[in-house]
């Protein structure tokens, strides 16, 4: 119970955050000021954005189906909310750390489909309804590139446990219970020699330890765009056609329920990019000799400073990725159906299918 | 306790499915079976069915089930209903099968079964998950049935993409 309200809490600030720096980042992109009237540089911006829908009329149209349209926005939150439980915040916090989080965290994003369904048929609109089937063919398709991506850096740390994958890139990876004799090697081949088990920081991050991982973290990246529906994959929502897509006939509270799964869903598909790819809560910088700096900046385990930075370095490193989501919606123009399909089944998928079995040899050269 | 509110979520839920003339509404009460299923799946150490469960049927039959009912009909249409056809032959089948399946259930004394006897408390033991006693399971005593659906699925993903195709060209 404990975790689940932490981990809104946390949720609720990210997003909040987010939903200021996507102005900001917007605006500077764009040469503008961006919100500069509440608070110092328009910082409490998105916090009155809240606070006026909060106030807003709750619409319910009246040709709607209403149950289904009251439940969808519960429905598509408690999908994306749900994904959270598994994962790790720091060495030793993650609300639910069962043994196959990532098949669940895969099977539990699905459920994020029905919901949009859901939404769009309860709204009886037209722009709703091509909203949320445009949505739904787009996650279900790229579902598989990204699941492929996922596959090789589960093949690579043979677990489906995000702890375990997290405990294994970093120096403390004889820490975690049945990892105690497993070594590490500078690109995760043995015979080169070098042993970065103990030297930890970027060496043992997953991209590293298996080179070949940058191509699934990089394929994994673009089907989380698509899978979050963010440019340029905005086809579902695109303003100059669809208005809003699925929610446009919502208003008030449900509308910002919608809106926070949204931002969640970016949220989550960063961190399990993090998670899988990047490092997870270890630290970026190595033991280098005498100066260790990989220890210094991890903190001890089961005390404050493992959590501060153990977190620490989790949010920043998701912070990067949400800034490259941000920046990529306003740099690239928005795809058309057919090369949506095109990239995703033509492109993405045969390389992951590549990545997957140049990823199981490379296993084989870690042993 | 938790079984008995998920086996009660099930029941009722697929009872709406079956009664409700709504298609979509039963479309929808069927993903709540499968939740629940999922869950009694959870509840008896079958980690990984439960989760494929959610994989198979929610994320891929489910959709698929909504999006053949919402493309089938026209989007204005407020409802789709169903209809009642085959009464008697149907009335029929299923108290055959609720007859015959109540008679093994009362026949059987599973309490007395051996390995319901033998079996331990704790199934899962040092493994933390049941997926490498599967995986291991399925590359060698099955090894066959394993492969021979996979390749059944290589056909049906051909035959499916071969129908699909804009045939004006050739």
């Amino acid at each position: 119970m404990l975790a689940f309200v932490l981990t809104l809490v946390l949720l609720l600030s990210i997003v909040i955050v987010l939903a200021y720096v996507e102005r900001k980042v917007a605006a500077f992109m764009q040469d503008r000021m961006g919100p500069t009237e509440a608070g110092p540089y328009g910082s409490l911006q998105s916090v009155l954005d809240v606070l006026k829908l909060l106030q807003k009329e709750d619409i319910v149209p009246a040709a709607a189906d209403k149950n289904l349209f009251k439940l969808a926005p519960i429905l598509i939150f408690a999908a994306v909310f749900a994904g959270f439980a598994v994962i790790p915040f720091t060495p030793d916090l993650v609300p639910a750390g069962i043994g196959i989080g990532v098949f669940y965290l895969l099977a539990i994003i699905s459920l994020d489909v029905i919901g949009l369904l859901m939404a769009g048929w309860g709204s009886n609109n037209k722009y709703a309804m091509l909203g949320a089937m445009r949505s739904v063919a787009q996650i279900v398709s790229y579902e598989i590139p990204a699941g492929l991506a996922i596959l090789a850096a589960v093949m690579v740390c043979q677990s489906l446990d995000f702890q375990e994958i997290s405990y294994q890139q970093g120096a403390l990876m004889n820490r975690f219970p049945g990892l105690e004799f497993e070594m590490n090697w500078l690109f995760g081949i043995e015979a080169l020699g070098i042993n970065t088990t103990t030297i930890g920081g970027i060496t043992t991050w997953n991209i590293f330890r298996a080179p070949i991982l940058l191509v699934a973290f990089v394929i994994y990246f673009i089907a989380s765009l698509a899978e979050s529906n963010r440019a340029p994959f905005d086809i579902p929502e695109a303003e100059s056609e669809l208005v809003a897509g699925f929610h446009v006939e919502y208003s008030g509270f449900r509308f910002a329920i919608l809106f926070l799964a949204e931002y969640s869903m970016m949220v989550l598909v960063s961190l399990v990019a993090v998670i899988l790819f990047l490092g997870s809560w270890n630290t970026p910088l190595p033991n280098v000799g005498p100066v260790s700096l990989a220890y210094w900046t991890t903190g001890t385990i089961g005390e404050l400073s493992g959590i501060l930075w153990g977190g620490f370095w989790l949010l920043s490193k998701t912070f990067v990725l949400l800034f490259l989501q941000l920046q990529l919606r306003w740099t690239y123009p928005r795809l058309r159906v057919d090369q949506l399909m095109h990239l995703c089944w033509k492109v993405l998928t045969p390389i992951a299918l590549a990545v997957i079995l140049i990823a199981g040899i490379w296993r084989l050269l870690m042993i | 306790m938790l079984f008995y509110i998920f086996a009660i979520l099930a029941i009722v839920s697929g009872a709406y499915m079956v009664l409700t003339r709504n298609l979509l509404y039963a479309g929808f009460s069927l993903l709540i079976v499968l939740l629940s299923i999922a869950g009694i799946y959870v509840l008896l150490f079958a980690d990984f069915i439960a989760v494929t469960q959610l994989m198979v049927y929610v994320g891929g039959v489910l959709v698929l089930i909504l999006f053949g009912i919402m493309l089938s009909s026209r989007v204005q249409d407020k409802s789709v209903l169903s209809e009642n056809v085959n009464t008697v032959w149907g009335t029929l089948v299923a108290g055959l099968i609720v007859v015959g399946l109540s008679y093994s259930i009362l026949k059987s004394n599973i309490s007395s079964l051996l390995w319901l006897q033998t079996m331990e408390v704790d199934v899962l033991g040092d493994q933390k998950s049941t997926v490498q006693m599967i995986g291991i399971k399925l590359m060698t005593d099955f090894v066959l049935p394993f492969e021979i659906a996979s390749l059944l699925l290589l056909i049906a993903l051909m035959g499916a993409a071969y129908i699909a195709t804009d045939k004006q060209k050739t």
